[in-house]
């Protein structure tokens, strides 16, 4: 077995017991990586040299007894949106086509203090607006599961990675369910933090008050030690949360028995595919014998979240990507004037999603049009989180499915952005009320590909969260791989 | 109904020059989008306050402190043009 087939948790005990090295598990993921990205195209770029470096000085400091912690030695993919001092950092983006940083994002540096091994920089959507990976410039991913389906996006790369090995941990980012879809289409879990946990200095923005930066990972507990390595306040993002940071595993080993479990009316029926819904309502069915009490609810303002996030995301990302002009860093098309060299420069340089969206935030935040759209937008949010309180004061958690679908073939919705927008129609809300949710993968539908469930909380009940989170995982006992790594 | 957008405004506002066939295509999509999304028109928000910030966080403040910032050749460094300690960019009034 390659060791870049071990958990996080199982690769750090090996590396504390002296039977395997950084060095070695560097190699192995790095084989995997060679073995599969030709297919997969998970990553953009890899940094061979900068990863063995970092394995051989994190072997060096645990011989010497200086241990950084569970992700020391252990190699990690970040998504292609976060910057990364001296290395390629592209978001997909023909305007950023070879640019690199002059700094570390808080959650990269963050990382390496913990002593994790930057195995390169992952595919996205560009500039993370997707659900599929197909927006890059630079080609889509596949799904490791199923290589003519999508593995789902923004952050595809990282998702499809982490669950076919060529990292043990990965980092995205999350506006819509950018985190949270991927990893239910690849089988992975994938953690939407809350709003201002993770600093978003040096996460090239989108829209700065959806984003939020979560770990992809193959189990629960793995993902707690991702994210407790780069949750906590930072300066350097007026937004980062200010109180003190949860302690995300506290409640890891509790099981279910007392806790109180919503269902989501609104996110059933039609458009959910029938292994979907039976995937969700059999472990909730399972969560009930292990002593959870299960309640179906109502929140009538889900089915507003799609339009509301369709005009504040796209509004924010107008004025966010309005620093791409040719001036500073990137693409630059010449013109006679400024004017025309920015307008010459932006359209050469962003891809269709990407124009639509600047287009469509330009339009709803214009003279005539800002209270229609955007102002109401902003109330239907406020709308969002009232609807979202009342349910907080019945219940623990909220479940859903992750997505209304398995894995779609490439090409199936690029045509229609609409239809591609609606496979986020269950991981919007959290974004809109700021809120922490996970998907975890509970099984396969008949085609073998397999389906997330999502646990959602209020915010800063990352706890209560993962402790579900984790009884999802041990009740559905997902041990299954790709079977491009199948054992 | 698709809504009907005057999108060669929208594009000049967006400093983005895209030609006829593209400004049509972008019409014809962003009227379809925007049909979805004004469903939030039918909701009655009379009375309801907006939300900017999910979690209520008002503004941050820090001491005024001089602290080490990036360097500014390494920041020229990866510009299309720069000269002097300047970004350099064509004439912002056309002279013509």
């Amino acid at each position: 077995m390659s060791h870049a087939d071990l958990t996080i948790l199982e690769a750090g005990a090996k590396l504390r017991a002296g039977e395997l090295t950084s060095v070695q598990l560097v190699e192995d993921v790095l084989e995997r990586a060679a073995l599969t990205e030709a297919e997969l195209h998970c990553y953009l770029h890899i940094d061979h040299g900068g990863a063995r470096a970092t394995a051989v000085a994190a072997d060096r400091e645990l011989r010497d007894g200086f241990d950084r912690g569970p992700l020391h030695g252990i190699p990690v993919a970040v998504k292609d949106n976060f910057c990364t001092r001296g290395i390629p950092t592209t978001c997909s983006s023909q305007i950023l086509a070879g640019y690199r940083p002059p700094y570390d994002a808080t959650a990269v540096a963050r990382l390496r203090d913990a002593g994790a091994v930057l195995v390169g920089k992952t595919n996205l959507d560009e500039f993370a607006m997707g659900s599929s990976t197909e927006n890059s410039a630079f080609g889509p991913s596949r799904n490791p599961w199923d290589p003519e389906r999508v593995p789902g996006g923004s952050s595809g790369g990282s998702a499809a990675a982490v669950a076919v090995g060529s990292a043990l941990g990965g980092f995205g980012s999350d506006t819509g369910g950018s985190i949270r879809q991927p990893a239910s289409l690849t089988g992975v879990v994938g953690v939407k933090p809350t709003y201002g946990l993770v600093s978003r200095y040096g996460l090239v923005a989108f829209a700065s008050s959806l984003d939020q930066i979560g770990p992809l990972a193959r189990t629960v507990g793995d993902a707690v030690v991702l994210l407790s390595a780069v949750a906590g306040h930072d300066p350097s993002d007026a937004t980062s949360y200010r109180g003190e940071v949860p302690d995300f595993g506290s409640e890891l080993t509790l099981g279910v028995e007392g806790v109180r479990i919503g269902i989501v009316r609104e996110f059933s029926g039609e458009g959910y595919e029938p292994a979907v819904a039976a995937a969700v309502a059999d472990m909730v069915a399972r969560l009930e014998e292990e002593g959870a009490k299960a309640t179906e609810l109502s929140l009538p303002t889900m089915a507003l979240s799609l339009s509301a996030y369709y005009l504040i995301a796209p509004a924010e990302c107008s004025a966010n990507l309005a620093r791409f002009d040719g001036v500073r860093y990137g693409l630059r098309v010449e013109g006679e004037t400024v004017e025309e060299m920015m307008g010459r420069t932006r359209a050469e340089g962003f891809g269709p999603e990407v124009t639509r969206r600047i287009l469509l935030g330009t339009y709803a935040l214009s003279a005539g049009y800002y209270d229609a759209f955007y102002g109401q937008a902003q109330k239907v949010r406020t709308l969002v989180l009232e609807d979202f309180a009342r349910a907080y004061s019945q219940v623990d958690v909220l479940v859903t499915p992750t997505s209304p679908t398995t894995a779609f073939r490439l090409g199936a919705k690029t045509q229609d952005p609409l239809s591609m927008y609606l496979s986020d129609v269950c991981t919007i809300p959290s974004n809109l009320a700021g809120h922490p949710a996970v998907s975890v993968p509970v099984g396969l539908d008949d085609s073998g590909l397999p389906i997330g469930f999502q646990v959602m909380a209020p915010a800063l009940g990352e706890a209560t969260m993962f402790r579900v989170a984790a009884e999802v995982e041990r009740l559905a006992g997902f041990t299954s791989r790709p079977g491009l790594v199948a054992a | 109904m698709p809504i009907d957008i005057d999108i060669a405004h929208v594009a000049r506002l967006a400093r983005l020059a895209l030609d006829s066939d593209e400004l049509e295509r972008y019409r014809t999509q962003l009227g379809v989008i925007l049909e979805h999304a004004a469903r939030v028109q039918e909701i009655d928000t009379a009375g309801v306050e907006p939300t900017s910030h999910p979690l209520g966080f008002t503004n941050a403040f820090r001491s005024d402190e001089v602290a080490p910032s990036l360097d500014r050749d390494e920041v020229l460094a990866a510009a299309p043009d720069a000269r002097d300690g300047y970004f350099v960019v064509p004439p912002a009034l056309d002279q013509r």
